[in-house]
């Protein structure tokens, strides 16, 4: 990939979170350490785990919602850093929510909600123009002008995400990160989101970061997936090859845990079944974070964290049992 | 043939609210036998977890069940004593709800909770009890069982208190496990562990599961058949591979298509069914899926459609199969007339 393409480039990116344990006492949660991508113009990179492993973490560290313990973002080029360029980033980079109930004002009407970033950056100058720019946004999310007046609540699960992939869209953004935006919704319904999101990114070149647990919806999306587990990245590749060619044990135990919707299929296929729990963030284990769980971990393993490596060409990976 | 277990029959339950009436279970009918898996699919509202309240009559307020029949063993359960229910509802046939966080008591301890289910239902004592909850949490699984029963909820993660959940349920030994959306709060690889877990222990205890459940992934992976909701109504009704490979139902069909497949490595765009789903206060007159439909018909917006045989298990609410039907010329109906059997396609081969 041509060095020019790149949009995002996240570097060593590390989120501690400050856990007060004791009297005067703080112990640090690694909720994302050490974190390193490229996501270039107009791709989407797709961003799986388990609850826990600080997916939703890096997608908010990443647009500077939390402030990183360590670690650069650049944006198309630029540093991000406080002042102007933190502002211009904060209008070209947008997040979609996951709980369409909760992210949305009740007390605002769909117009006041969508037009927010709008209004926070300034982007249009009269009144006419802010409601033309309200009604234009409703519609590319396939909702009706006529529904600006109302209230969230009088909307369905489906219609609130589009609401909030509208106001995401309000401030023209290059780069939108999508936190589990089907998450919360009906099967019928996140074929309808989906596939709104892939126009969207056709007709206006967006750039997704795909944050899902949800592989199957991920590999469709996705053009390339990273995958995490306990707040370091342990694999990442084009989607296709990660799903023929899992190199980690842990990326091989997720996605053989996926349930197949063929009944013929899904008897034959043999699940590995993980033994235990994720551990406790607050108390890693030593080395490798997925060590207590994997059944190919050696001595080795214990003693140190094994670096994310180029395995083939655009295939990383993060063990030391691989390659 | 295995022994019929449960059986409803047009089942009806309403919730009496304020702004309306809700039929949320609209004459639902099906059969239990003896060590099966049935799942039940639809999306939210869609009356499959109503469904399974009304069997145990744990309907909240304003829910009650207004007409229909529900056997266990032979025995009516709608109109019976509550003593009687009460015989039944946790001994002979449990449950396990959505939401493990939720549905233990924080202010107890694990052995608490599961001595309490034991010695309501059996005349153990207390140390006996002690001993039942100690073997059953580690029937399901769980490693240290004395150190656990002294804990709190609190102290398990996710996927042990459903494991704890499975094991107060599966204390008594009923003859019916109903799984209300047993994995959905739960991670992947936690929901393959409990999924395994489940699989494990029906072959091992020989209960039928009643898996409720949105997932048709969970469904392909776990049940011997199938019934698919909407709207309060059996859609489709049918073995896995019937409901699965010869679907008859356009909402069945949508659902199916609209799912992505892992295994698929072309970038096809997703087949979504259009619309929203129904408002139950707000029913459409004829069939509910209608309105999202693209093959709908006249006669799909004016009138119900009735449940149609197609094969012998599978069976199939929709008038396009007898749109079908009479195509192909293969309706069979009785001396009155009636609609019979639409056989539309020949024996489904099931090597599960």
């Amino acid at each position: 990939m041509a060095e020019k393409d790149i949009l995002v480039d996240v570097r060593g990116l590390k989120e501690y979170f400050p856990v007060t344990t004791g009297f005067l006492k703080t112990t640090w949660l690694k909720a994302v350490d050490d974190v390193s991508f490229t996501i270039a113009r107009g791709e989407t990179l797709g961003l799986v785990g388990e609850s826990g492993c600080g997916k939703t973490t890096v997608g908010r560290t990443m647009l500077h919602l939390y402030k990183p313990t360590a670690g650069e973002v650049w944006f198309d080029g630029v540093k991000i850093e406080k002042g102007k360029t933190l502002r211009e980033y904060r209008r070209r980079a947008q997040l979609v929510f996951q709980d369409p109930y909760s992210s949305l004002n009740p007390r605002m009407t769909v117009a006041d909600i969508v037009a927010e970033p709008i209004d926070v950056h300034k982007l249009c100058s009269s009144k006419a123009e802010r409601s033309e720019r309200i009604h234009e946004l409703l519609e590319s999310v396939g909702l009706s002008s006529e529904q600006a007046t109302r209230y969230a609540h009088e909307f369905s699960g489906g219609q609130r995400q589009r609401i909030g992939i509208a106001r995401a869209l309000a401030s023209n953004p290059e780069f939108i990160v999508c936190d589990e935006p089907v998450s919360a919704l009906d099967v019928s319904i996140q074929a309808q989101v989906i596939n709104m999101l892939e126009e969207l990114q056709e007709k206006l070149g967006l750039t997704y970061l795909f944050i899902a647990h949800d592989l199957s919806v991920v590999k469709h999306i996705s053009d390339r997936i990273a995958v995490m587990y306990l707040g370091r990245m342990v694999e990442l590749a084009e989607s296709n090859e990660l799903h023929r060619h899992p190199l980690h044990p842990y990326t091989t135990s997720l996605l053989s845990a996926v349930p197949i919707p063929d009944p013929d299929k899904a008897r034959r296929n043999k699940r590995i079944v993980l033994q235990g729990d994720v551990p406790s963030p607050m108390n890693l284990p030593s080395g490798c974070p997925f060590r207590t769980r994997c059944t190919r971990a050696t001595p080795e393993c214990a003693e140190s964290c094994p670096a994310l490596r180029e395995v083939s060409p655009g295939h990383l990976v993060a063990c030391h049992n691989v390659g | 043939m295995s022994e019929l277990l449960l059986s409803v029959k047009d089942l009806h339950t309403t919730f009496f609210t304020p702004s309306g009436e809700v039929h949320a279970v609209d004459g639902v009918s099906f059969n239990l036998n003896e060590g099966k898996v049935l799942g039940i699919v639809g999306e939210s509202g869609s009356g499959k977890s109503v469904s399974a309240y009304s069997i145990l009559q744990i309907l909240a307020y304003p829910g009650r069940i207004t007409s229909g029949s529900i056997k266990f063993r032979g025995e009516e359960l709608v109109g019976a004593s509550e003593e009687k229910i009460r015989h039944i509802r946790g001994n002979k046939i449990s449950i396990i709800f959505q939401d493990p966080m939720t549905s233990l008591n924080p202010t107890f301890t694990i052995g608490n909770q599961l001595r309490e289910a034991i010695r309501l239902h059996t005349d153990r004592n207390k140390k006996q009890a002690e001993e039942r909850a100690i073997e059953m949490l580690e029937l399901v699984g769980i490693n240290e069982p004395h150190k656990r029963v002294k804990q709190y909820p609190f102290e398990l993660s996710g996927g042990m208190r459903q494991r704890v959940m499975i094991a107060m349920a599966l204390a008594c030994e009923p003859d019916i496990l109903i799984a209300d959306e047993p994995t959905t709060a739960l991670d992947v690889t936690i929901q393959a562990q409990i999924l395994e877990l489940m699989g494990d222990l029906q072959k091992k205890l020989g209960m039928a599961i009643i898996m409720i459940t949105h997932d048709l992934g969970v469904i392909a992976s776990m049940c011997d058949e199938v019934i698919v909701m909407y709207a309060g109504r059996v859609a489709e009704r049918g073995t896995a591979p019937q409901i699965f490979y010869r679907p008859h139902h356009e909402y069945t069909k949508g659902l199916i298509r609209s799912i992505p497949n892992i295994e698929n490595d072309e970038k096809n765009p997703l087949v979504p069914i259009s619309g929203t789903p129904v408002d139950m206060l707000n029913m459409p007159e004829g069939c509910a899926f209608a309105p999202r439909c693209e093959r709908a018909m006249k006669i799909c917006l004016t009138e119900k459609p009735k449940e149609i045989i197609i094969n012998d298990a599978h069976i199939s609410a929709c008038w396009m199969n007898i749109k079908e039907g009479l195509e192909k010329g293969v309706i069979e109906t009785d001396e009155n007339g009636e609609i019979v059997r639409i056989p539309l396609d020949g024996e489904v081969a099931y090597n599960g």
